[in-house]
């Protein structure tokens, strides 16, 4: 498993984009692989465990804090047979997931490969010096970077990937495999070709509503999102649906209200507790209410954090429209080179017809000048032709290639679209029945409070 | 201890200071002074020319009717304020309500009386009666105009808010043993409209009042020297309360400010639900059942906070009213020690006509321990009716929020049953696919 065996296997240096043989190449090796690794990574346990803080020198070489997160991987069949042995471990940062996911995303285009978790801590609380420092936010990155190997993990396309494993298993050269695969200079001009601006005039249907889906899906989430507000940060508006924005700006207003209702609940506890002082008869019973108060208060911590969960999981999805985004425009972009090719060819033939008729059907400058300046000679025409008959075959050759690249793309991403589809729809029906299992929860714990308040004040 | 209404007793004489008014009091033979007050009708508090004069307590023992326990059975009147109406004249608009009063009491001529009353009429009532026992507690009245809130004067929560607080008025008063026979008050609820007007034009002029006043104010500046040390703990006992029941007020009113923006959020929340499950196939239904949840509770919600806004804070800001009350009834038995206190070192160091100043002390001293009495034995019917209120209204407010949250659970459990097809598929499922 060193670096240089994978290059071979896997990525092709130079080209802008993969073509349908090197797809079916990639296939194929994978499915080589598989017999290698999946038996590996199919049975294996991932967990991304503590997170530590390293410092380094960064690119420009000034001293900088991070992050690094434990990843342990363990063979499921060791602690089947009754012994557990001690998980392999190694230290990844965030910019290394970064990376993975990056170099998955031109690897696959046809793949929704699944989200990693916010970046920064978008997120303005009150101490808003210790960004990416805060225990809590770390915490809830730990738990995403976990569940983004394991959504990797289970892809059956996706697990097979060996730099995916490596990466969980290498810590050391890792990164410069991942170079060396040369899938960077893909990634730049599959950037350039997504933000490119192109019309295309037959897209697949079902693409276009997939497109349309996932902008519904997103302002849908964000606006949930938006709706269930932040603690401690009454003042922060929300200024765009965009998802990016969103996640910087993580409003959750309804949370935030909520929030508000149980804690001034906590003042009762504190001037029950002063009044029972001055009062004979009511003092018990009010002194005993008053720590009700306080436990109702109190309570609201809790079932927050419980909601987090269930806004993170929407969060999830949130993101991954983004990914679903980029496979639409892949296939665009697809669609897009066939169209462009088939219309060249079309043009080619027309040239030669033109050329062998002597009409000029079409206005050229050619055909101008040669009209003002006199005719070709017959040499001329023929060598022109020869030309034109090579450029024709040629084109030919590239439509055929782009049609099966199309068609191919088409398949592959189909079939995991309906995949992503089956998932999204098995999570978010889970995800919201246990938001109707936490309102459940907090209404049981609404109830048991104000019984235990209304007996308290019973005996005033 | 009860005692019951002499039927012979004539209008005039029914404005007594039994000795004994709360269950706390001590008894009569413990003191002895008591027996010394005169039918002297400048025992009286408040203005020589009531028309409700004062007689001692002694005679009076058996003569006020009171029950420590409000039961209705031994209810002789009973009061309901309603019907607000608005009144348009030239100079102004104004709203009246009907007070309507059922009574077997025999100084009434008539079973069952049917007036109108504005907000000033109370406000006279309430006057006079202050002025006539300025050391008992005499129900507060809710504020002439409500700044904080920006409530519209003729708004229907401002009227009715009010409506329900002069009810509670003129139930207090008619409860109180004492209060409940004032003449006023029989004025108050029998006489018309334009009987009112003539029967307010009688009695004190505005000067006698002015020298009442100055007089009042002389002794306040001069401050009370012995102050008997149960009033000083009563009153150490109303500055407390005055702060809790304040911050409780505040924070009360703070809940349901939190409340109704949560509620605003909610209302929301829960057609962004409605709204997803038009892309969705799968899910949609999943989505509409949790929108429609949300929205059911969302009514559950704006019923509980309209509970706390008719239950709970109307009863604390009342009690915010009480506690000045108090202060000010503390005040005035404050300043009739101070005038009594004043005269007798006068008695002491000036050269002046010592037989007349004697008497006068005298007056003055049975003035003191008359006034001393009356708020003692008032003060523990007041804690009582207290602690029932706030009893009452705080058990309210638990009861209903326990109401609240069962019915949200139904909603949520009702869901989530018809959810579950299967069970242990769905539990044993965790976020990993």
């Amino acid at each position: 498993m060193m670096a240089d065996s994978g290059s071979e296997e896997i990525a092709v240096i130079g080209n802008t984009d993969l073509t349908s043989a090197e797809l079916e190449n990639n296939i194929k090796n994978t499915m080589v692989e598989i017999e290698k690794w999946t038996s590996v990574l199919r049975k294996m346990e991932i967990s991304v465990g503590e997170a530590e803080k390293r410092t380094g020198k960064n690119t420009v070489n000034m001293q900088e804090i991070y992050t690094v997160y434990l990843i342990e991987t363990r063979p499921v069949d060791a602690v089947t047979e009754g012994i557990i042995p001690a998980p392999d471990s190694l230290w990844r940062r965030y910019s290394e997931f970064e990376l993975l996911r990056n170099y998955l995303l031109v690897t696959y285009p046809f793949v929704v490969v699944a989200p990693l978790p916010e970046k920064r801590a978008e997120i303005v609380w009150h101490k808003l010096s210790a960004d990416n420092m805060d225990p809590d936010f770390v915490e809830r990155r730990r738990v995403g970077l976990e569940n983004f190997l394991l959504r990797l993990a289970s892809h059956p396309v996706l697990c097979n990937d060996k730099i995916f494993y490596i990466f969980l298993t290498e810590e050391k050269g890792w990164k410069e495999m991942v170079y060396e695969t040369g899938f960077q200079a893909k990634a730049d001009s599959r950037l350039k070709a997504m933000n490119a601006a192109f019309r295309v005039k037959n897209p697949d249907k079902r693409f276009t509503e997939l497109k349309h889906y996932s902008d519904e899906l997103q302002t849908v989430v964000s606006q949930l999102l938006r709706v269930r507000a932040c603690r401690n940060s009454q003042n922060i508006k929300i200024e765009a649906a965009e998802s990016k924005k969103l996640c910087k700006i993580f409003l959750q207003r309804v949370a935030d209200r909520l929030y508000g209702v149980y804690k001034v609940h906590g003042n009762y506890g504190r001037v029950f507790s002063e009044w029972s002082a001055i009062e004979k008869e009511m003092g018990d019973g009010l002194q005993s209410a008053g720590h009700h108060m306080d436990a109702y208060a109190a309570s609201v911590d809790d079932i927050l954090e419980e909601e987090e969960h269930y806004a993170d999981q929407l969060k999830e999805y949130l993101f991954y429209t983004e990914a679903l985004r980029a496979v639409c425009r892949k296939h665009e972009l697809t669609q897009f080179e066939l169209e462009m090719a088939a219309q060249d060819l079309a043009s080619k033939k027309q040239q030669k017809e033109e050329l062998v008729t002597g009409t000029v059907r079409t206005f050229s400058l050619k055909g101008m000048t040669s009209k003002l300046f006199g005719q070709e000679t017959a040499e001329q025409r023929e060598v022109k032709l020869q030309v034109l008959e090579q450029q024709i075959e040629e084109g030919e050759e590239a439509v055929k290639e782009k049609n099966a690249e199309s068609d191919e793309f088409v398949k592959t991403a189909w079939i995991d679209i309906e995949h992503f589809k089956d998932q999204k729809d098995r999570d978010l029906k889970e995800a919201l029945i246990s938001y109707a299992i936490m309102q459940i929860s907090r209404c049981k714990k609404g109830i048991q409070v104000w019984t235990n308040a209304k007996e308290c004040f019973n005996k005033m | 201890m009860s005692r019951t209404i002499d039927a012979g007793v004539s209008p005039t004489q029914t404005n007594t200071i039994p000795a004994d008014i709360s269950g706390q009091m001590l008894d009569l033979d413990e003191d002895d002074d008591l027996e010394v007050f005169s039918k002297d009708s400048t025992l009286a508090d408040g203005n020589m020319f009531n028309a409700s004069m004062l007689t001692s307590p002694g005679s009076m023992v058996n003569q006020c009717k009171f029950e420590e326990d409000e039961e209705s059975d031994s209810k002789d009147i009973f009061i309901t304020v309603d019907n607000p109406e608005s009144h348009v004249t030239a100079i102004e608009t104004f709203i009246t309500y009907r007070v309507l009063t059922k009574t077997t009491r025999s100084e009434f001529d008539n079973s069952e009386y049917e007036v109108r009353r504005r907000y000033q009429d109370f406000l006279w009532l309430r006057g006079k009666l202050e002025d006539a026992h300025s050391t008992l507690i005499v129900h507060p009245l809710p504020e002439k105009f409500v700044v904080k809130g920006m409530v519209e004067r003729f708004s229907g929560d401002f009227i009715e808010t009010r409506r329900k607080a002069l009810h509670k008025f003129l139930n207090r008063v008619a409860d109180h043993p004492i209060l409940s026979c004032s003449e006023d008050f029989k004025v108050f609820l029998s006489a018309q409209a334009w009987e009112l007007t003539t029967y307010k034009k009688q009695g004190p002029g505005f000067l006698s009042r002015m020298g009442e006043t100055v007089r009042a104010v002389a002794n306040s500046v001069r401050g009370v020297k012995n102050r008997p040390e149960e009033f000083t703990a009563i009153q150490e006992y109303v500055e407390d309360f005055s702060n809790k029941i304040g911050s409780l007020d505040k924070v009360t009113q703070r809940i349901v400010k939190e409340q109704k923006e949560y509620l605003e959020e909610l209302k929301e929340y829960g057609p962004t639900y409605t709204l997803w499950s038009g892309s969705e196939e799968e899910l949609a239904e999943q989505l509409k059942g949790v929108a429609g949840c949300i929205e059911r509770c969302c009514k559950e919600t704006e019923e509980q906070v309209g509970h706390l806004s008719d239950t709970l804070v109307p009863v604390l800001h009342e009690y915010v009213l009480c506690a000045e009350t108090l202060k000010a009834v503390l005040r005035r038995r404050d300043n009739i020690q101070a005038e009594f206190e004043a005269k007798n070192e006068a008695l002491a160091t000036k050269k002046v006509d010592r037989d007349a100043l004697k008497e006068e002390i005298d007056k003055l001293e049975d003035r003191v321990e008359w006034a001393n009495n009356a708020l003692k034995g008032d003060w523990g019917r007041w804690q009582r009716s207290m602690r029932g209120d706030l009893k009452s209204a705080f058990l309210s407010t638990a009861e209903k929020n326990v109401d609240y949250y069962e019915k949200c659970l139904a909603v949520w459990e009702t869901f989530l049953l018809s959810q579950r097809t299967e069970p242990s598929e769905e539990t044993d499922r965790d976020n990993t696919p």
